[in-house]
């Protein structure tokens, strides 16, 4: 798109950025950062504190918790780039179209879009989850499916802006219509507001994702997912409680991450506003 | 238009407000702006206009004379007086108290001045409340009072509407009995009729100017449009891209001299001058305008 | 030649009017190479009729004929019609796409309708409005007001219309600033040999720029006004209201 690329002078962006980035390293390269292997038990040294060997420590079956924190970021992020991937073309597409039409279409569309809303997250994806068993996918489609309501209001919103103004009518002066219309003009105008939002999600999405496997509905063991971690290190927080704040540290700190890039964009994500 | 002063002065006798030297700059991330350079003007209990294009910091300037301007806006100036009061000098509290006691600014579009969520005789019983020690029943006369010197015909309901219910003109009577009701000694008025219907600026003007004569106020009306305040005003300032470049008396402007001024007086369209071109400026064709917070 | 025909034009809905008939059995007659004006307080119908004529507003019945062509209800423009038929808005912030360069604004109403060299074509639509090419690369934030009209003349001329309907294309703009822009609308129109209809709720502009003019209101033309009379509209200068 045609868009300006300011230089990031935002603080928030950079250090939100910036710790996304580490996470990204760490997943890419888990397996030459991770001392240890994951899945590798050492029951002698099971529930030992923070040593020089194992800097923070050894979960219940003596599995180094650094390592099973680096190779985390995997399903962590692989799950949250899924939803984002499956809730926001949803979402951008179901509001454009509602926005875009009008009339009976948009009722019924933002009708459905409303029933979903009404549904809390993580009961409809606990349901889901429920129904089609665990797993990274499962997961991820049912976080999607009460994910994308969002998304369909903030496009529909920023689409019927763009129909009360002259924009569209200018474009329609020249022939641009339809399928050209909706990507060119409709579709960047609703970007901005997506981006922020969409930030701010991926830090629920995470959340949620650790809800899901804290309750065991996630991948599954002997995968190293972060909630699962916690759910754990619960058993023991009050003798052991690195096994479960190490974990809990990490979602905190990539949470606050989404947050601060969300700032961050909200200040360089649209071209008139400083 | 009982009250009207004799004599058209080039310069107050004694100004309300002085300035020297104002300048107001921009920090952006490859140095430092330039948008209002070193305007020096008074204005005395008079009625002075302030003219000229978007972009020639006329708003900004009139910001800066009530202390509104945040970073990255800088204010700076070799005096900047009210009635004595350095008020470059000001701390925020002082600044409130000044603010609607002895200077009003009022906006151009009153339903974005006004706050949308309390009805407009609370925002004006909160106005008398900041400035003056009043009961509530002499506030509540006050605000009627008020109200039906600026034209309101039925104040008590129109106290208890909302300032998106009240239609262009009406929102601006309000704003004025808003600004007026606690005796400013200045009113700045800032373009204040662009939004209205051309039908109802005169009347607005003419309301304006009535006050403040009969209050024997200082009046610095900002306007794109000469003609238009050239009818209400003694004196016209005029401002071109950050510079004040003429300083005229109104009788004089049909005889201005400098260039600028000459095509604001004479740009207007009207039936005499069709079929021919209107007298503009030369421009500068990299004029860019960036947008200051 | 006749440029505009209308006869007993009625659009019954508007999102404004509540169900009430915006414009009721109008007829109108527009000769081509005029500039036709339309006076009118706001709600009067005069901008529904410009988008009738522009193709935006399809609902309508009556009989509409431009440049010999007929317009049919509940049709959108196409081909020749589509080309001949241009608007310039009367907010020029409201109709430039925010997050479209100058230049993508320009580029693509030539891409749509198959005209190569485009960007010879853009850059010689902002000569003809007297922008540079410096121009291109900007966003609509980064113009002035009048800068930003000057581009929706540009971006109207672009496929060599026959018929410009004007909004109050003025309107949102300082004196001065209008005052160039109507000079340039006078000239692009004897350049490109086009007619004009210009609606506006200034009296003075209308006085300034139209052959003959209509006055409208709740719907209707309530009368033509011919040149003679548009001439004695003048800005009242020379009264002071106050000594």
């Amino acid at each position: 798109m045609n868009r300006p690329r300011r230089p990031f002078t935002s603080a928030d962006l950079c250090l939100g950025t910036a710790v996304l980035g580490v996470a990204l390293f760490a997943a890419l390269m888990a397996p030459w950062l991770a001392p240890f292997d994951p899945i590798a038990q050492d029951i002698g040294q099971r529930l030992s504190p923070p040593t020089l060997t194992h800097l923070l420590g050894t979960d219940g079956l003596g599995r180094d918790i650094l390592s099973r924190l680096i190779y985390g970021t995997r399903p962590t992020l692989a799950l949250v780039a899924l939803v984002m991937v499956l809730s926001v073309p949803i979402g951008l597409t179901v509001g454009i179209v509602a926005g875009y039409c009008g009339g009976r279409i948009e009722r019924l569309l933002m009708g459905v879009t409303d029933v979903v809303m009404a549904f809390p997250t993580l009961v409809l994806a606990l349901a889901f989850v429920g129904v089609m068993g665990p797993g990274l996918i499962n997961s991820a489609f049912a976080l999607a499916l009460t994910g994308w309501p969002a998304y369909a209001r903030l496009a529909r919103t920023e689409t019927l802006q763009m129909r009360r103004s002259d924009y569209l009518a200018a474009a329609e002066m020249h022939g641009i219509v339809g399928p050209r219309l909706l990507w060119g003009h409709v579709l960047p105008a609703c970007v901005p507001s997506m981006q922020i939002r969409l930030a701010l999600d991926l830090a629920a999405i995470i959340l949620a994702a650790a809800g899901l496997s804290f309750l065991g509905l996630g991948m599954g063991p002997p995968t190293p997912e972060w909630g699962a971690m916690i759910a754990d290190g619960s058993k023991v927080i009050f003798d052991q409680w690195w096994v479960a704040a190490s974990p809990g540290a990490a979602i905190l700190l990539l949470s606050v991450a989404f947050n601060l890039i969300a700032d961050g964009l909200r200040a360089a994500g649209d071209p008139s506003r400083a | 238009m009982d009250c009207v002063p004799q004599g058209i002065r080039a310069v107050p006798d004694r100004a309300l407000l002085s300035v020297r030297d104002l300048s107001i700059s921009v920090s952006a991330p490859h140095g430092e702006r330039l948008i209002v350079d070193r305007v020096s003007f008074d204005v005395g209990a008079e009625r002075v206009a302030l003219v000229g294009e978007s972009g020639s910091g006329k708003s900004l300037t009139a910001r800066a004379l009530m202390g509104l301007l945040r970073r990255p806006l800088k204010v700076s100036a070799g005096r900047l007086e009210f009635e004595g009061v350095d008020l470059r000098a000001l701390t925020p509290a002082r600044w409130a108290a000044m603010r609607g006691s002895s200077m009003a600014l009022i906006l151009q579009d009153p339903r974005h001045a006004l706050n949308p969520v309390l009805r407009v005789g609370r925002q004006m019983d909160e106005v008398l409340r900041i400035h003056q020690k009043l009961s509530a029943a002499e506030r509540r006369d006050r605000t009627e009072e008020m109200m039906l010197a600026v034209g309101l015909a039925e104040p008590a309901r129109t106290a208890r509407a909302f300032p998106h219910e009240l239609s262009g003109g009406l929102g601006q009577r309000v704003m004025l009995a808003m600004m007026l009701v606690n005796g400013p000694r200045l009113l700045i008025a800032d373009e204040p009729t662009s939004s209205l219907d051309e039908s109802l600026r005169d009347q607005v003007l003419e309301l304006m100017v009535s006050l403040v004569e009969h209050r024997r106020m200082g009046l610095l009306l900002i306007s794109h449009d000469l003609q238009q305040v050239a009818r209400y005003c003694e004196r016209v300032l005029v401002m071109y891209r950050g510079r004040l470049v003429d300083v005229r008396r109104t009788q004089d402007l049909a005889g201005a001299e400098h260039p600028y001024t000459r095509i604001l007086w004479s740009c207007r369209p009207g039936g005499r001058t069709y079929g021919t071109e209107l007298p503009v400026l030369v421009r500068d064709a990299d004029e860019r305008l960036d947008m200051a917070p | 030649m006749i440029a505009v025909r209308i006869d007993g034009l009625c659009v019954q809905y508007d999102h404004h009017s509540h169900g009430r008939p915006v414009i009721k059995a109008l007829d109108l007659k527009i000769d081509a190479g005029e500039t036709f004006g339309v006076i009118g307080p706001s709600g009067c119908g005069k901008s529904t009729l410009l988008r009738v004529l522009a193709g935006i507003h399809r609902d309508w019945h009556g009989q509409v004929r431009v440049f010999d062509q007929d317009l049919i209800p509940n049709r959108r423009f196409a081909g020749a019609l589509r080309r001949d038929v241009q608007m310039v808005f009367q907010d020029p912030y409201g109709s430039l796409h925010p997050l479209h360069t100058v230049e993508r604004t320009l580029s693509e109403p030539l891409q749509v309708n198959g005209v190569t060299a485009v960007r010879d074509r853009a850059l010689q639509a902002l000569e003809e409005v007297k922008l540079p090419p410096s121009m291109l690369g900007r966003f609509p934030h980064q113009l002035s007001g009048g800068q930003r009209q000057r581009v929706g003349i540009a971006r109207a001329l672009l496929l060599r219309p026959t018929l410009l309907l004007l909004d109050e294309p003025t309107s949102a703009l300082d004196l001065s600033v209008q005052a160039e822009i109507l000079n340039l609308l006078n000239r692009l129109k004897v350049s490109h040999n086009m007619t004009y209809l210009l609606v506006s709720h200034d009296r003075n502009v209308v006085a300034h720029m139209c052959d003959r003019a209509a006055a409208m209101d709740a719907g209707k033309i309530e009368r033509i006004i011919g040149r003679d009379e548009l001439s004695q509209i003048n800005p009242d200068d020379t009264e002071r209201k106050v000594p």
